[in-house]
């Protein structure tokens, strides 16, 4: 029912997208509620994300059987990669609003809080520094030392990176079993370090008092981290949705734009993370 | 005339089993039903931003307290900002892009026809969210539009369902953005390189960088505020080491992009219009392209320019006011090249071009008080003044608007196949050039005396110059009643338009039969 026109794939009407849009709502409305500790909020929030999952499969799987179908030509293949550079250049813009906001409150903010007028009149005795929890709070915290798990989670990234690659130049090359076993190594690794991440926060809460309420420094710590957290499931999902495509055996030497993009999306979530590594850690 | 006889119905061609009535405007994937909805969704949203409006002129009629409590009142100018911004200029642009973008390229469609489909249908979710809220306990947000904490932090669950609103709102215009920047950059027929699209595809082209660059950034803001509202972060309360003004640095982040989203869309419309209606080609194409660029980069080093009262150092102030000011320049030169192209020109006046000629007066005088506002010391007396609203009301309203008025009076043959009834038209024309001035001239005046903005009540003083304002904008609210009426004539019947409607255009989509096939550019054109 689609439309073939100058070779350019034209899909025909879907109805994914208001699927996504009702679960959408849902999900607000759900979230909304829930915040507030109304009733139905829950289980509104579970059906948006139901329908959420059952949209992005359904529209997935489409886009899936039309590539296999050979229906996409070069011209499809380069919106792709055009789309796929776009969307990692929004994410980028907004792991970037929440850098700003760190770097903002460690350059401008705190040192504001701890000096001139402001120190004698409203905060007197606040020394500033980094990392703090602010001149009005109670909360004793330990901030999160670098050179342990997060160290250790660097290396694991870092490797998946390299994982990912050898298993993109086993792919161009045809070899499969380089493909499958640079896949799930990648997968592994990601989900290592999730887990560890797991393990972090329930030491940062549970040890050392660091929560979402120490101050600016929890604050930046958990939003920046949380949503980096976010983005490494998210591409382990789409690294398995990968996996189970090459098991497929779904890609071609020359043809595997999924794969590719995957792989970007993957290199940029470890660019961050080692952003994160310096300016949320270390330094 | 039977116009009936001869028009193709433009669902002729559709293909046999797709979806009618409800069924195809929901799953629809064409481009121009998607235009089509844009346009439609920010028409209906003027009308409910509008009757805001009318509802705060009504109030401001006269001193003293008449229609509506404070409480209300803030309701009113926070949302009406929000609708007017996000909900008609945006989404009219949008709608201008699907329609215009595919066929002034030679493209069959958009690059990715089902996510536009879903960037429209989020609108209508965030819409619902926004206006709904206006109806639960407490009300709707109250704080401006700029959502600036603490206030915003105090407010209680519209507040949060505004939050998700800009959300969703965003997601639909990253998704847009990237489906029109790449739709331009990836689907131009043969022989139309960079440098031969019409401005319009250049001008979006930029927007739609500028929408991916900064849309993001907006809605981490908004994150943050969802988190300090209800997740016990510090991001913008100083006893954990945060600050509000941090909020206004990401959000006006945004923001001074943000203005430029609404009106270089315009300049493009206003680009097409003119060279039409003076039968010459665009006078300085290069150079109209390069100033769009400019001005794109230097909104990201302007923003301050909305804090100048907030507190930031002197190197800081002078900075954001030379930075602002150099955005006058590659301003000039497109003003500068739309009077360039209209000079000797063989010039008729239709509706489209009577608008377009508006737009470069008017806007000019809204970018002239644009400069006032940029240099530090004056902004510290004018801030939060009325004269602040003067002057983005001329660039939105005259400015965004108008062009929007411009490209719907332009473009309305192409897509339905009729004429426009020019004598309506004109009558829409004069009575909003002129009660529009009427309605935001004597704002600048008040707000040079010193009237606050986004309070109901004020001194005496200002009555006189607030019931002339109010006065223009009943005459303007009603005004647009005759827009609707033209529109619906059109689409209803009218002289057929010619494939090229207008004498003097030029360009890929006048090639293609008046109203434009269902399905246009299957294959592509060769472009010389």
């Amino acid at each position: 029912m689609s439309t073939h026109t100058g070779g350019y794939y034209l899909p025909a009407a879907s109805h994914w997208p208001v699927v996504g849009s009702f679960a959408l709502l849902c999900a607000a409305l759900g979230a909304t509620l829930l915040i507030h500790d109304l009733s139905g909020g829950g289980w509104l929030l579970a059906l948006g994300a139901a329908a959420l999952l059952v949209m992005l499969v359904g529209w997935f799987g489409n886009v899936i059987r039309e590539n296999q179908g050979g229906l996409y030509d070069a011209r499809v293949d380069r919106s792709f990669r055009w789309g796929m550079s776009w969307f990692i250049f929004s994410e980028v813009m907004f792991f970037a609003a929440f850098f700003g906001a760190l770097f903002y409150a460690r350059v401008i903010a705190v040192p504001d809080l701890a000096g001139g007028e402001q120190v004698a009149l409203l905060w007197p005795g606040y020394v500033g520094g980094w990392p703090t929890a602010g001149p009005g709070l109670e909360a004793a915290f330990t901030p999160m030392a670098a050179w342990g798990l997060p160290a250790i989670n660097t290396l694991l990234l870092l490797s998946s990176g390299v994982t990912v690659t050898w298993a993109h130049w086993g792919l161009k090359r045809g070899r499969r079993g380089q493909l499958l076993l640079g896949l799930a190594l990648t997968v592994a690794l990601g989900v290592a370090f999730l887990g560890l991440q797991a393990y972090e926060y329930r030491h940062a809460y549970v040890d050392l008092g660091l929560t979402l309420g120490a101050g600016v420094y929890g604050a930046t710590f958990f939003l920046l981290t949380g949503f980096h957290g976010l983005h490494v499931s998210i591409g382990a999902l789409m690294l398995m949705v990968i996996l189970g495509r090459a098991l497929a055996g779904h890609f071609k030497p020359d043809n595997h734009f999924a794969f590719e993009a995957v792989s970007w999306y993957w290199h940029f979530v470890d660019v961050v993370w080692l952003l994160l590594f310096v300016f949320v850690y270390w330094l | 005339m039977d116009a009936h006889a001869t028009t193709a119905d433009p669902l002729a061609s559709t293909h046999h089993g797709a979806p009618r009535g409800l069924a195809r405007w929901l799953t629809t994937t064409n481009h121009k039903d998607i235009g089509t909805l844009y346009l439609w969704f920010a028409a209906v949203m003027f009308l409910v931003g509008g009757l805001m409006a009318m509802l705060i002129r009504v109030e401001l009629f006269e001193p003293g307290l008449q229609v509506v409590q404070p409480g209300l009142f803030n309701q009113l100018t926070t949302m009406h900002g929000l609708i007017m911004i996000f909900g008609v200029i945006m989404p009219a642009f949008t709608g201008f892009a699907n329609w215009q973008v595919p066929l002034m390229i030679g493209a069959p469609d958009m690059a990715f026809p089902r996510m536009n489909n879903w960037s429209f249908w989020l609108l209508p979710v965030a819409g619902a969210l926004l206006i709904g809220s206006l109806f639960l306990p407490g009300g709707a947000v109250a704080g401006g539009w700029t959502m600036y904490p603490p206030l915003y932090l105090q407010g209680g669950i519209s507040y949060d369902l505004t939050i998700f609103a800009i959300h969703i709102m965003g997601a639909s215009s990253i998704m847009g953005a990237i489906n029109i920047a790449t739709t331009i950059l990836n689907m131009r027929a043969p022989g139309m390189t960079l440098m031969k699209m019409p401005l319009f595809v250049w001008t979006w082209l930029i927007t739609a960088y500028l929408l991916i660059a900064v849309m993001p950034v907006l809605a981490g803001a908004v994150t943050m505020l969802l988190t300090d509202r209800n997740f016990g972060t510090h991001f913008f309360d100083a006893a954990g080491g945060g600050d509000p003004v941090m909020f206004q640095h990401i959000f006006w982040f945004f923001g001074h992009p943000e203005v430029y989203i609404l009106i270089l869309p315009a300049f493009g419309i206003i680009s097409s219009v003119i060279p039409t209606f003076a039968r010459k080609p665009l006078f300085g194409y290069a150079s109209m392209v390069y100033a769009t660029a400019s001005i794109a980069i230097l909104s990201f080093i302007v923003w301050g320019h909305h804090m100048f009262t907030v507190g930031m150092p002197a190197a800081a102030q002078l900075f954001f006011m030379y930075a602002t000011l150099l955005i006058a320049v590659p301003t000039g030169v497109k003003v500068f090249n739309w009077v360039a192209t209209m000079w000797r020109g063989s010039m008729t006046f239709e509706t489209a071009m009577l608008f377009a000629v508006a737009f470069v007066c008017l806007f000019t005088i809204g970018g002239f008080s644009g400069l006032v506002l940029a240099m530090a010391p004056v902004d510290i007396q004018l801030q939060d003044t009325y004269y602040v609203v003067a002057h983005f009301h001329y660039v939105l309203v005259t400015g965004a608007l108008f062009s929007i008025y411009a490209g719907i009076y332009y473009w309305l043959p192409k897509w339905t196949g009729h004429m426009v009834d020019e004598t309506l038209g004109r009558w829409h024309f004069w009575l909003s050039a002129i009660s529009v001035n009427v309605l935001f001239f004597p704002m600048h005046f008040l707000g040079l005396a010193g009237m606050p903005r986004r309070i109901p009540d004020y001194a005496l003083q200002f009555a006189d110059f607030n019931r002339i304002a109010s006065l223009g904008g009943f005459v303007f609210g009603a005004s647009q009643i005759l827009l609707l009426w033209v529109i619906l004539k059109c689409i209803r019947g009218g002289r057929r338009a010619e494939a090229k409607a207008w004498e003097g255009a030029e360009g890929l989509e006048w090639t293609v039969p008046s109203p434009a096939p269902y399905h246009t550019f299957a294959q592509p054109p060769e472009v010389k």
